[in-house]
């Protein structure tokens, strides 16, 4: 086991640098440039400063140079500066915006199991009931209904309407004055809303996903000897059934992992959010190499990560996999 | 859209018209509420709503409009646009021009602090200068500062700047932030200063937190040198959606943002919502334009674009697009300015005399689509993807140039391709786009027959003598009166040659809690005087010790 865990992280290295090959060449054959944002259009900026500022930050140098510096940097794990006017480092950047989008999504992934797994496991089990029908239509309606437009009248109901719930932003404006208790209040009622409707959206797919799983179990023959067993029904259920329905689960969290850190561009925009999407889009939209390399490198890690997690785990849970 | 204390001098010059800036005009709604003793009072907080968030607070490095909004609070400039759009001192207390307009004498304001206390003195002019032409400052602004052939700091309160010749936008550039001596010479880089995140400048406001995504305070400094502005703090808070700012107004989370024409004449035209808010409307410094690549063969005949001038309802546009919140544009400035001449040709919704213009020129119509040599007139027009307005504008367009015979395809393309591959590679038959008008009329870079070359921003190869000696005019003297004959001829060539249909000015549609009190709109908008804003005490919503 140790030796294939082994194997696997060493294999990650050339795979990591593929990845960083791919994401560098195409971001430099995309159009427009960092310095574009600032002297496109701009009759203040000439020939001359854009020259300048091009050389500021090494855009003179050929490609290979450019991609040769960036990777001795990051053998040192260093993810360079920022080309947005900051200059800060990326990593700096990127810290401040992980405990925020990983809270979200820790919070909605969470909420999402602990809905969907029941649901699905009762419809599976009731297959055909009322529940069945009703929490199918429930959920295929949370699936189809566009998120952002759900989020707006949602802000409009319990933020304008009924006033209970701030509509945007993780914290209120009076929020360092608050003591420890009043601050975790706050963070959460300001949570509510984002974590909710982030959560709804993912209800379908797992709920449905736990539901196959587990109609596919009920039927093997050692559900059937348990029953014949006299076990109750409960015992069959959760005990015999439902661990090894929630098996496939595994992967699905595995592969979660880097989505943990990703965060969404369309909430975080909704609900003003300052999130690993909203950083990752600005980094996009103002052509900032240094941070879109770095968020991509992180997120092609976690990838890889979440790919090795999921398969490791399978393997404890699994025996057969596991001489496999 | 974030209300800066006062129009910053430098912001993106001309920057293409992402954000309707504010203009002159009338207050909509003013002066409503509750019935208080209307008398100014120190205190309160004002927060406002920002699309973007800050990149960086020394204006020489940044280029967004958020961050240059957000300094205004902070820095100072040497001299300043006033509510009339006049430049006026800021912290010169005045300026002489020599007689042969090659030297500018500032005179510095005396007993003004920097918020550490350290004094103001010419020293730090002779700095922020001398960082503008460094070429280790990564600045896009740098060129008007290179033009300076000499400037010398004899005394505390004086600077002197020599220029090769007379250059009359050289005034506005003094606009730029004037940034701390004592505090940067030891930055070579002052993008890598720790000021660029925690600023210290002479402003009304003195800088308390930036939390990146969040929001950035600011508290009013005690001895700013027009005095303790009343609002004593002024919070900005990053909200990137439209829609979820204008609810955050409604549900008293923002004070103010700029609304949208739908916003302003759909959402907010309720006694409920006048009952918390005073909007205000006036013409904003902008206008859209249909421009055409000029080498191309149908667009070198001015016969055709007059005709397409004839074409275009630019009344079905205002009303379409704005929703009846803009007018007629009929040149390259804004009207009610000095530069502005409002007695050009102008060119009336008029088919008939558009069809006449066409076939004067050749064009004759078969089958409902005008032919000239066989070739049908067909053309595809250009614009960047996710401006709204611009897209209903090329489609309002289309439907008037299919009256007269002419098939127009519409292309939207994303903003870096659209300008790297077609603007700048003068790949395009015609472009929908739309510039920002700066209050100085100096246009040189956009019209200047020199100005035709890749990345440079007369992208559609306009020529003209007469003008390019007008430009060199308007530029090279400071004498306003000489300058105005340059800018109202040239404004009459553009009428007739219509090298870009003009198309409209948009109005700029801020909005503002009613608490807030000491507004008063001019034609350089509402937040010339935010220092004089202010709440009186019975209306004081947050707590913030005066």
């Amino acid at each position: 086991m140790l030796r294939y865990i082994v194997r696997r992280l060493l294999l990650t290295v050339p795979l990591l640098v593929g990845i960083s090959l791919v994401s560098f060449l195409m971001m430099h054959m995309a159009p427009g440039g960092p310095i574009g944002a600032g002297t496109d259009m701009n009759p203040k900026a000439t020939a001359e400063s854009r020259a300048r500022l091009k050389a500021y930050y090494g855009l003179d140098q050929p490609l290979h140079v450019q991609y040769g510096r960036w990777l001795a940097r990051m053998a040192t794990l260093d993810f360079g500066d920022s080309f947005s006017p900051d200059g800060r480092p990326v990593s700096e950047k990127i810290k401040e915006r992980i405990p925020i989008t990983l809270t979200i999504n820790v919070l909605s992934m969470g909420l999402i199991f602990l809905v969907a797994i029941p649901v699905g496991v009762y419809s599976a089990v009731r297959k055909g009931s009322l529940f069945d029908r009703i929490s199918t239509v429930a959920v295929f309606t949370g699936f189809a209904i566009p998120t952002f437009w759900l989020a707006l009248l949602m802000m409009i109901l319990f933020g304008v309407k009924l006033g209970w719930l701030p509509i945007s932003g993780i914290s209120s404006l009076d929020h360092e004055s608050l003591g420890a208790l009043g601050k975790l209040a706050d963070r959460a009622h300001h949570l509510l809303l984002p974590v909710l409707l982030a959560g709804f959206g993912g209800l379908a797919g797992m709920s449905r996903y736990m539901r196959s799983n587990m109609l596919e179990v009920i039927r093997q023959d050692y559900v059937a000897t348990a029953r014949a067993k006299g076990l109750p029904e409960g015992t069959v259920v959760f005990r015999h059934a439902m661990r090894n329905a929630l098996l496939p689960v595994i992967t699905i969290l595995g592969l979660s992992v880097p989505d943990l850190l990703g965060g969404s561009v369309i909430f975080e925009t909704i609900f003003a959010i300052p999130g690993m999407g909203q950083l990752f889009y600005q980094g996009v939209m103002s052509r900032d190499y240094p941070l879109i390399m770095g968020i991509l490198t992180i997120g092609a890690f976690l990838t890889l990560l979440g790919n090795l997690l999921a398969d490791v785990g399978y393997a404890l849970a699994d025996p057969r996999i596991r001489q496999g | 859209m974030n209300l800066p204390p006062r129009r910053a001098v430098l912001p993106p010059i001309l920057l293409l018209l992402l954000l309707a800036a504010c203009g002159g005009g009338k207050p909509e709604s003013a002066g409503k509420g509750a019935a208080v003793p209307d008398v100014p009072a120190y205190g309160d907080a004002i927060v406002e709503g920002s699309i973007g968030d800050v990149s960086g607070f020394l204006t020489a490095v940044t280029t967004d409009a958020s961050s240059h909004e957000a300094a205004g609070y902070v820095f100072n400039g040497l001299v300043r646009y006033d509510k009339d759009l006049k430049l006026e001192g800021e912290l010169a207390e005045s300026w002489e021009v020599s007689p042969d307009g090659k030297r500018i004498t500032f005179r510095l304001r005396k007993g003004v602090k920097w918020h550490d206390g350290a004094p103001f003195t010419s020293d730090d002019v002779m700095f922020t200068y001398r960082r503008m032409i460094d070429p280790r400052t990564p600045t896009a602004y740098g060129e008007d500062f290179r033009q300076v052939k000499r400037a010398s700091a004899p005394d505390p309160q004086t600077f002197v700047v020599e220029y090769p010749r007379p250059f009359a936008p050289a005034l506005a550039s003094w606009g730029m932030h004037v940034l701390p001596k004592h505090l940067l010479e030891n930055y070579p880089d002052i993008s890598k200063s720790p000021l660029n995140k925690k600023p210290v400048g002479t402003g009304p406001y003195r800088f308390v937190e930036w939390k990146t995504g969040e929001k950035v305070v600011f508290d009013a400094s005690p001895d700013y040198f027009e005095g303790k502005p009343y609002i004593a703090r002024v919070i900005t808070r990053v909200i990137p959606d439209q829609a979820t700012m204008f609810l955050e107004l409604k549900s008293g989370g923002v004070d103010t943002m700029a609304l949208t024409p739908p916003q302003y004449v759909r959402q907010t035209d309720t006694a409920d919502f006048k009952k918390s808010f005073n909007r205000y409307k006036y013409t904003a410094s902008g206008y859209t334009y249909l421009g055409f690549r000029l080498s191309h063969p149908f667009f070198s005949d001015k016969r055709v674009r007059q005709a397409i001038a004839h074409a275009a309802d630019k009344k079905a546009l205002i009303d379409g697009v704005l929703l009846g919140l803009g007018q007629e544009a009929t040149g390259p400035y804004k009207p009610g300015t000095w530069a502005y001449n409002p007695n050009v040709r102008k060119y009336p919704h008029d088919p008939v005399r558009a069809k006449a213009l066409l076939a004067e020129a050749g064009w004759k119509e078969k089958d409902g689509v005008l032919v000239k040599d066989g070739q049908p007139f067909e053309f595809t027009v250009l614009t960047n993807a996710g401006n709204e307005a611009r897209a209903k504008t090329a489609a309002i367009l289309q439907q008037n140039l299919a009256e007269v015979g002419i098939r127009m395809k519409i292309r939207t393309v994303e903003w870096a391709a659209f300008i790297n591959e077609f603007i700048d590679k003068r790949k395009f038959d015609a472009v929908i786009l739309g510039w920002n008008i700066t209050p100085d009329p100096d246009q040189f870079d956009i019209w200047h027959s020199s100005k035709t070359g890749p990345k440079e921003l007369n992208h559609i190869g306009f020529a003209n003598p007469e003008v390019d000696r007008l430009l060199d005019e308007g530029r090279g003297t400071f004498d306003l009166e000489k300058r105005k004959k340059a800018y109202f001829r040239i404004q009459e060539v553009l009428a007739e040659e219509q090298p870009y249909v003009f198309l409209f000015v948009p109005e700029a549609l801020p909005v503002v809690h009613n608490r807030i009190r000491g507004i008063v709109p001019a034609p350089a908008g509402i937040t010339y005087n935010f220092v004089k804003w202010y709440v009186p005490e019975a209306l004081r919503k947050h707590k913030v010790q005066p």
